[in-house]
C-alpha cells in the first residue's frame, strides 16, 4: 500500500474491529436469505450495510492516520471530542424527532382521524417511538455526550480506547434505528419502555458493556485521587442499567431467523420484572444520569462549588439504594400479592427524602450567585430543571400511596406526572447542558445568542405548564368520573363518557407539546449558527477542581 | 477515623465503587421478585386456565404488535366500581401463561381483561375496522387491514414450542396438531373442531370474521378478544382455596 508507511502498523483494535465486523457483514447477509419475515429481513441488510461500512470507515481511517492521536499534548491532556459532538448532534435530531412523534399522538388522542387507519401511523406504534426517542434517543445521547465530557475532564486523561467510544456512541445510535424501525413495522416484545426485540438487545448488551469499559478504565487511568461525584451517578446509571436490561429482556425467538420472541418471564413474575425494570429506568437512566449532570455542569456555569459534599454522599447512597424498591407502586390492587406493593409504597415515600437532598444540593450551589440567574438564560434553565425534578419527586411519593393511586392510575394523572418530570426535569436539564457543552468542545467564546436561549425557555415553560394542567384535571376528572355513583347506586357514567369528557384537555395538551417543540427548534437553530458563525475561543477553559 | 473519611475508599477505587453500587441496588430486586416464584398467591393453579389454542395465540401476538397494552389495561382491580363495570376481579393464575404479561398501565380505552362473550363476533369486526361507525365518540384507531391479512401460520407449532421452553404446558399432541387447530377453530362445521375443543376446554369454534376461507388476522384477534377472562367459572371458583 502506498500509503501506509513503515513505521505504523494496525493496532489490535483496528484490525480485530474490522474483522468481526466483516465476519458480521457476511452472517447478516446470510440472515437477511433465510428471514422469516420482512421486518427481519430489512434489519439484517441494514446491518450487513452498517457492517460494511464500518469495515471502510476503519480501514480508510488507518489509511489517513500516521500515529494514533496523543494522550497529552504539551503536558495537558488531548480530550476526544469526536465521539461527544457526534453524540450531541445525535441528541439534538433524536430530541427533535422525538418531540414531533409526541405531538403527533397527542393530536391522535384529540383527533382519531389522524391515524389515517394505516398500520405503521397507528397510536400504539407510534407511542413506543415517541417514548423510545425521546426516553433512550434523546436523553441517552445527552448521557453519552456529556458522561464522555465529564469524566475526561474530571479525570484530566483522554479518553480510553481510541475505537471503542465511536462504537459506543455510534453502536448505541443504529440500536436505536433498530428499534425504532422495528416499532413502525409491528415489532415489538410488548413490555412498556423495553419494546426492543431479542436481536435489539442483544446489540444494546454489546454497547453498553463497552460503554461500561470505556467510562471504567478512564476513571482508573485518572490523574486526580478522588473521583468527582458526577462520576458516581453515571456510574451507578451504566452499572444498574445493564443490570435492569438483563433481567427484564431475557427472551427465547422462535427462530434465529425471525424477529417475534417470547419472555422467559410470565404473569405476575413478569409484571414484576418489568416494574422494576420500567421505574428504575426513571430512576437510573432518567434521574441517577441527569443527576451526574447536574453536579458538574450546575457548579460550573454558576461557577461556585457543590453546596455539600457530604449530602451528596448521603443522599447518593440513599438514592440507589431506595430506589430499586419502588417498582410495585406500578401495580396497586393488582394481582401482584399485597406485601409486595405495600414495600413498594413504602420505599417510594422514603425515596422522596433523597430526591429532595439531590434537589438542596443542586440548588443551593447557587449560594451566593443568586443574580445570574436574571442575566444568565442558560443558568435559569439548568436551575428550573432541578425544581421541576423537586416537585415530581414530590408528587411521584404522593401517587405511590395506595388510596391515591386507587384514583390516578389508569388515568391521565399518570401521563402528567411523566411530563413533568421528562419535559421538565430531565428536558430542562439536557437543554441547559447541550447549551453549555457546544461552545465548549466546538471551541466557541459563546452561544450565538442568549436572546434566542430566553426565547426557548419561555415557549418550553409555557408548554410545559398547558401540558401538566391540563393532565392533573382530565386525569383526575377521569379517575373521579368512573368511580362516581348515582343516587340510586348505579354507576353514573359509561366509559365512553369519560372519553369525551377528555377531548378540551387533549386539545390544550397538544398544543403544550406544540411550544415545547418550537422550543427546541429555536434550541437546533441557536447551536447550528453557534458552531457556523460563533467567534473561536483562544484558551480552552481550565477543568474544575474536583472537591476534597 | 471519621465516616467521611472512611467513605473515601470508595472515592478512590472505582473497583470498589462499582461492587459497593451492585451491592446496593441488588438487595430490593431480590427481596421483591424472588418470593414470587414460589409463593403460593403467585403461582396458584386455577381450574379452567388453559394456554391459548394456537388462534388465540395468534391473536394476541396481533394485540402486541399494534400496540393495544398501551391503551387497555387487562387487570381488574378489586374496587367496587370496577368489579361492577368490569366483572370479577383478575387473579394472577388468569395471566399465567401470559409472555409478556398484558396488564397495561393505562385506560384511555376500557379494561379488557373480562370483555369475553361480552359481544357478538359481528360487533368486533365492524368495531375493529371502524371503531365510531359503532361508537361515535371513540378515540381508537381504525384497524380495517386485519380482515385483509391473511393469518401467516407457517411457523405455528414453534411458536407452541418456544413458550412450552419457557414454561407453558404445551402438550406433544397440541404441538403436533398445531398448525391444524389453527384453522379447525375458525371452521365450526370442519373435522377437526371437536378434536381442537378436546385439547383445549371451552375453546370456541365459530368463523369469528364471518368470511369464508383461510383464517384472516381479524380472525385471530376477535377469537382472542372473545375469550379473555372467560376459562374461570366463578360460580364454582373458591377463592378460600389458596389462603394459608
Amino acid at each position: 500500500m502506498s500509503a501506509s508507511s513503515s513505521t505504523k502498523s494496525m493496532t489490535i483494535g483496528e484490525s480485530g474491529l474490522s474483522l468481526t465486523f466483516a465476519v458480521t457483514a457476511f452472517l447478516c447477509v446470510f440472515a437477511a436469505a433465510k428471514a422469516l419475515d420482512t421486518a427481519f429481513a430489512f434489519h439484517a441488510s441494514l446491518a450487513a450495510a452498517a457492517s460494511a461500512a464500518s469495515v471502510f470507515f476503519i480501514l480508510n481511517r488507518y489509511f489517513e492516520r500516521r500515529e494514533l492521536p496523543p494522550q497529552e499534548i504539551n503536558g495537558r491532556p488531548n480530550y476526544n471530542l469526536g465521539p461527544i459532538k457526534f453524540a450531541s448532534f445525535m441528541a439534538m435530531f433524536w430530541g427533535i424527532a422525538g418531540f414531533t412523534v409526541g405531538l403527533i399522538i397527542a393530536s391522535q388522542l384529540a383527533w382519531p382521524a389522524l391515524n389515517f387507519d394505516l398500520p405503521w401511523t397507528s397510536f400504539g406504534r407510534l407511542r413506543p417511538l415517541h417514548t423510545s426517542a425521546v426516553i433512550f434517543a434523546f436523553g441517552g445521547n445527552v448521557l453519552l455526550a456529556t458522561s464522555f465530557y465529564v469524566v475526561q475532564r474530571t479525570c484530566r486523561v483522554r479518553l480510553a480506547g481510541d475505537l471503542a467510544p465511536w462504537f459506543v456512541v455510534i453502536g448505541y445510535n443504529f440500536f436505536i434505528l433498530i428499534a425504532g424501525t422495528g416499532y413502525l413495522l409491528g415489532v415489538t416484545e410488548g413490555k412498556e419502555y423495553a419494546e426492543p426485540e431479542w436481536y435489539s438487545d442483544l446489540w444494546l448488551t454489546i454497547v453498553w458493556v463497552v460503554y461500561l469499559l470505556v467510562f471504567l478504565v478512564t476513571i482508573i487511568k485518572r490523574k486526580e485521587p478522588h473521583i468527582f461525584v458526577a462520576n458516581w451517578f453515571y456510574l451507578a446509571f451504566i452499572v444498574t442499567i445493564a443490570v435492569l436490561h438483563l433481567g427484564n429482556n431475557p427472551a427465547l425467538p422462535v427462530s434465529l431467523f425471525g424477529s417475534k420472541s417470547y419472555i422467559a418471564w410470565g404473569g405476575v413474575q413478569d409484571a414484576m420484572f418489568q416494574w422494576w425494570y420500567g421505574h428504575n429506568a426513571v430512576g437510573f437512566f432518567l434521574t441517577a444520569g441527569f443527576l451526574a449532570i447536574m453536579y458538574y455542569f450546575i457548579p460550573k456555569r454558576a461557577e461556585r462549588p457543590i453546596y455539600s459534599y457530604r449530602l451528596s454522599i448521603i443522599h447518593f447512597w440513599a438514592l440507589i439504594f431506595l430506589y430499586i424498591w419502588a417498582g410495585p407502586h406500578h401495580l396497586h390492587y393488582t394481582a401482584l400479592p399485597d406485601w409486595t406493593q405495600t414495600l413498594g409504597m413504602t420505599f417510594s415515600i422514603m425515596l422522596w427524602m433523597p430526591s429532595w437532598g439531590g434537589m438542596i444540593n443542586g440548588l443551593m450551589t447557587l449560594s451566593g450567585a443568586w443574580d445570574k440567574l436574571r442575566t444568565d438564560p442558560v443558568l435559569r434553565m439548568l436551575v428550573v430543571s432541578v425544581a421541576f425534578y423537586g416537585m415530581s419527586t414530590f408528587e411521584g411519593p404522593m401517587m405511590s400511596i395506595k388510596v391515591v393511586n386507587s384514583l390516578s392510575h389508569y388515568t391521565d394523572w399518570t401521563i402528567g406526572h411523566v411530563h413533568s418530570g421528562a419535559l421538565g426535569w430531565v428536558g430542562f436539564v439536557s437543554f441547559g447542558a447541550l447549551y453549555c457543552l457546544v461552545p465548549w468542545i466546538w471551541n466557541r467564546k459563546g452561544l450565538y445568542s442568549l436572546k434566542l436561549v430566553n426565547w426557548h425557555f419561555w415557549t418550553a415553560t409555557l408548554g410545559i405548564v398547558l401540558y401538566i394542567s391540563a393532565m392533573w384535571v382530565s386525569g383526575i376528572l377521569q379517575g373521579l368520573m368512573w368511580r362516581s355513583y348515582t343516587a340510586l347506586g348505579f354507576l353514573e357514567y359509561s366509559f365512553i363518557e369519560t372519553v369525551e369528557a377528555m377531548h378540551p384537555f387533549y386539545i390544550i395538551r397538544a398544543a403544550g407539546g406544540a411550544l415545547f417543540l418550537i422550543g427546541s427548534l429555536i434550541m437546533a437553530y441557536n447551536l447550528w449558527m453557534t458552531v457556523r458563525v460563533g467567534e473561536e475561543e483562544v484558551q480552552s477553559p481550565v477543568a474544575l477542581q474536583p472537591a476534597e | 477515623m471519621s465516616f467521611w473519611q472512611r467513605h473515601q475508599v470508595f472515592e478512590k477505587n472505582s473497583i470498589i465503587l462499582v461492587i459497593g453500587i451492585l451491592l446496593v441496588i441488588a438487595i430490593g430486586g431480590l427481596v421483591e421478585i424472588t418470593p414470587l416464584f414460589y409463593l403460593k398467591s403467585t403461582i396458584e393453579a386455577v381450574d379452567g386456565v388453559r394456554p391459548y389454542t394456537p388462534l388465540e395465540l395468534a391473536g394476541r401476538n396481533i394485540y402486541v404488535r399494534e400496540g393495544c397494552y398501551l391503551c387497555h389495561s387487562q387487570m381488574v382491580r378489586p374496587l367496587r366500581d370496577e368489579v361492577e363495570r368490569y366483572g370479577h376481579f383478575s387473579l394472577a393464575a388468569e395471566s399465567m401463561y401470559d409472555h409478556p404479561f398484558q396488564w397495561g398501565s393505562k385506560r384511555t380505552g376500557p379494561d379488557l381483561a373480562r370483555v369475553g362473550n361480552k359481544y357478538s363476533d359481528d360487533w368486533h369486526v365492524t368495531h375493529l375496522a371502524n371503531p365510531r361507525a359503532i361508537v361515535p365518540q371513540s378515540i381508537m384507531p381504525g384497524y380495517p387491514f386485519l380482515k385483509e391479512n391473511e393469518l401467516d401460520a407457517n411457523n405455528v407449532a414453534d411458536h407452541l414450542k418456544t413458550l412450552r421452553a419457557v414454561g407453558v404446558p404445551y402438550t406433544d399432541d397440541q404441538i403436533a396438531n398445531a398448525a391444524a387447530d389453527l384453522k379447525a377453530q375458525v371452521d365450526p362445521d370442519g373435522a377437526g373442531a371437536e378434536a381442537l375443543t378436546k385439547r383445549y376446554p371451552k375453546a370456541v369454534v365459530r368463523n369469528f370474521d364471518g368470511k369464508a376461507g383461510a383464517p384472516t388476522e381479524m380472525d385471530a384477534l376477535v377469537a382472542y378478544l372473545q375469550m379473555l377472562g372467560t376459562l374461570v367459572d366463578f360460580k364454582i371458583y373458591n377463592e378460600k382455596a389458596n389462603l394459608r
